[in-house]
């Protein structure tokens, strides 16, 4: 990987974490209205997993979708104007924080129902699949979806298919404020592929590189037509399940155990270890990020609120 | 013009559609080998292959879904669901999926989706397969909704749907299958979201759509030997509801009756109704009448099966009632 990329990696996970901590004091404002969930901990996953994928591969998550969005390219001013319901959005501002996309950067969404997505991103995989297209859908997810029916019916249709689909679980360990193991049969979640005889991996999700590699790695494989695979990332949310959460179902030094492995500090550390990057150049990003957050913050603020013939608009196409 | 079948009608629009646009496809349960339960599908798995004629499990939620994501990437899939009432196990994916996603994200993509279903009594099915709740999905905006009543619309309108980019929920009628009816040999379309009369009279408005037209049409001829003439307007879609042939002939007959099939209580009746009441007030000269399914779940047993069901009868004294 040449330098400018690992670079930009690490500009990527800061500017999630900025731009959530952003949102969280928009939020707090009362400048974002309805539910607002959090990426901050989880930025290695998203970044290591959109970094690995090809122009043609298809991403599609669920609620906690900012992360995503931000490496897939969307600017931050797009984020936050969705976020504060502005015309300026992504979505226009009819779709909020759980629904941001960008179909020309090939991100299908931001999905709100618990596991919904996860048969239309087997619907994704399949319309490549049909058409003969070289691509892969990568559908991510959390450890409380895969209790649902959609999870075992669309890993079972990507099996019975040979549909080139990446199934991510991002294990932040709680499903809102409930323990993996207060929810699923089997704490491992990379467990439930073996019922569908679907290879399967667990990769920590704290380290960007690590994430990216074994993404690049399993990519390809289901691109050489080897079927669907369940990839476990395993990783922590900082914050609550969205904000106001009281978060009773952990003690605090939980967390604070979890953000000594900061993926922000353990790429940062890595980074310099490795002589990739020198401290220096690496406040550099910082402080070019939290200027480009701060202007994006303005343009949301800014930006005009949907005109009131937008509210009947899109609802069909013809 | 050549005389067919309903089935025969929606199977023609299907093969037809299929050969003209290679992104057309299908999959549902037992659509392929089997030939699909009521037999629309027989012969498509032989012709086009198992790519475009895909046997799922037994999954809804699934079938939907993935036809969804089909959708988004550009192909046309025509989803089956072998009866509405398996419909509920989807129903996250009919009406907060393909309902929902287009206006979700400002318009970025088109969802180009049809999903074929079957709906209606009188098969001595049980209470869970014989149910007739369509005005349940029209009720969302965002689905389109079409349930037609005769071979020569089901033909157009399934047509139609295929070519349409929105997404749209194709209600067929389980005892409509062998319905015989002329249908035009040339390639043709019917509008989304048009009524039409489909019999012309004087005395009384009667507004339905599917198998009821069946029965309204009996009740109608059996009306005329005594010398009351009810006109028939067939809605054809639930979901955008067109009532101007409604308003027009309620504007001349001043009374109206309306038949479904499904419940009475926030039904089909029940809107039209209203918007009937809403639009042409000055003109009521009687309250409307609604003719619906008892308020039951539908039993196994024939006689009371056909006892929860709008029977002509019971059409024929509707329309006495508001004469």
């Amino acid at each position: 990987m040449e330098k400018q990329h690992y670079l930009d990696l690490y500009h990527q996970m800061v500017l999630i974490r900025l731009v959530e901590e952003a949102a969280a004091q928009l939020y707090q404002q009362g400048k974002i209205g309805g539910f607002l969930h959090l990426y901050i901990g989880q930025e290695a996953v998203s970044t290591g997993i959109v970094s690995a994928r090809q122009p043609q591969d298809r991403v599609i998550t669920a609620y906690r979708d900012h992360g995503v969005a931000i490496n897939v390219g969307i600017p931050a001013k797009q984020v936050l104007a969705e976020l504060l319901g502005k015309a300026t959005g992504i979505s226009k501002g009819k779709g909020g924080s759980m629904h941001l996309a960008d179909v020309q950067r090939n991100f299908w969404g931001g999905h709100a129902i618990v596991g919904a997505h996860l048969p239309i991103a087997a619907g994704l995989a399949l319309g490549d699949q049909y058409q003969g297209n070289d691509a892969v859908t990568i559908c991510m997810f959390g450890d409380g979806a895969t209790n649902i029916g959609f999870f075992h019916e669309a890993l079972n249709l990507s099996k019975v298919w040979n549909l080139p689909v990446l199934w991510v679980c991002e294990n932040n360990q709680y499903g809102m404020g409930t323990a993996v193991e207060r929810a699923s049969a089997v704490s491992e979640i990379r467990q439930k592929a073996e019922g569908y005889d679907m290879t399967n991996s667990r990769v920590d999700g704290m380290d960007v590189i690590a994430v990216r590699e074994a993404t690049l790695a399993v990519l390809e494989q289901i691109r050489s037509g080897e079927g669907p695979h369940l990839m476990e990332v395993v990783t922590y949310r900082y914050r609550g399940h969205s904000m106001g959460d009281p978060e009773r179902y952990r003690p605090l030094e939980e967390v604070k155990r979890w953000q000594e492995s900061d993926p922000i500090g353990i790429y940062r550390r890595y980074l310099e270890s490795q002589s990739i990057a020198t401290a220096q150049e690496l406040d550099t990003i910082d402080q070019r990020v939290e200027e480009e957050v701060a202007e994006a913050v303005r343009f949301a603020e800014e930006s005009p609120e949907p005109p009131p013939e937008a509210l009947f608009e899109d609802i069909y196409a013809e | 013009m050549a005389r067919i079948t309903y089935r025969e009608a929606i199977s023609k629009a299907l093969w037809e559609e299929m050969e003209r646009d290679p992104s057309v496809f299908i999959l549902g349960e037992e659509v392929g080998v089997w030939g699909g339960t009521y037999a629309v599908t027989k012969g498509f798995y032989d012709h086009f292959g198992p790519k475009r004629v895909m046997d799922t499990p037994i999954a809804e939620a699934t079938i939907v879904g993935a036809a969804i994501g089909a959708a988004l990437t550009g192909l046309r899939p025509v989803a089956e669901l072998m009866t509405i009432n398996f419909a509920f196990a989807a129903m996250d994916h009919i009406v907060n999926q393909a309902a929902k996603l287009r206006y979700m994200f400002g318009g970025q993509f088109t969802l180009p989706l049809v999903i074929r279903t079957v709906s209606g009594g009188g098969r001595q099915l049980g209470a869970t397969h014989s149910q007739t709740p369509d005005a349940i999905f029209a009720h969302f905006p965002g689905l389109k909704v079409v349930a037609p009543g005769t071979p020569q619309d089901a033909k157009g309108l399934l047509k139609a749907a295929i070519r349409s980019n929105d997404p749209i929920l194709f209600i067929e009628h389980a005892t409509l299958y062998q319905t015989r009816g002329e249908v035009p040999d040339e390639d043709y379309t019917i509008p989304i979201g048009k009524s039409i009369i489909q019999r012309p009279g004087r005395d009384v408005t009667i507004v339905t759509y599917s198998k009821m037209l069946e029965v309204s049409l009996k009740a109608a001829e059996q009306l005329s030997k005594e010398g009351i003439e009810a006109e028939i307007v067939d809605l054809r879609s639930l979901r955008p509801l067109d009532m101007e042939p409604v308003l027009q002939s309620f504007r001349k007959t001043n009374r109206a009756v309306i038949v479904e099939e499904g419940w009475r209580s926030y039904g089909v009746g029940s809107e039209v109704a209203a918007r009937i009441y809403e639009e042409a007030f000055d003109y009521v000269d009687a309250p409307i009448q609604r003719i619906a399914q008892k308020e039951t779940p539908l039993p196994y047993n024939r006689n009371l099966e056909q006892m929860a069901l709008p029977q002509v009868e019971d059409v024929v004294r509707a329309v006495k009632e508001v004469l």
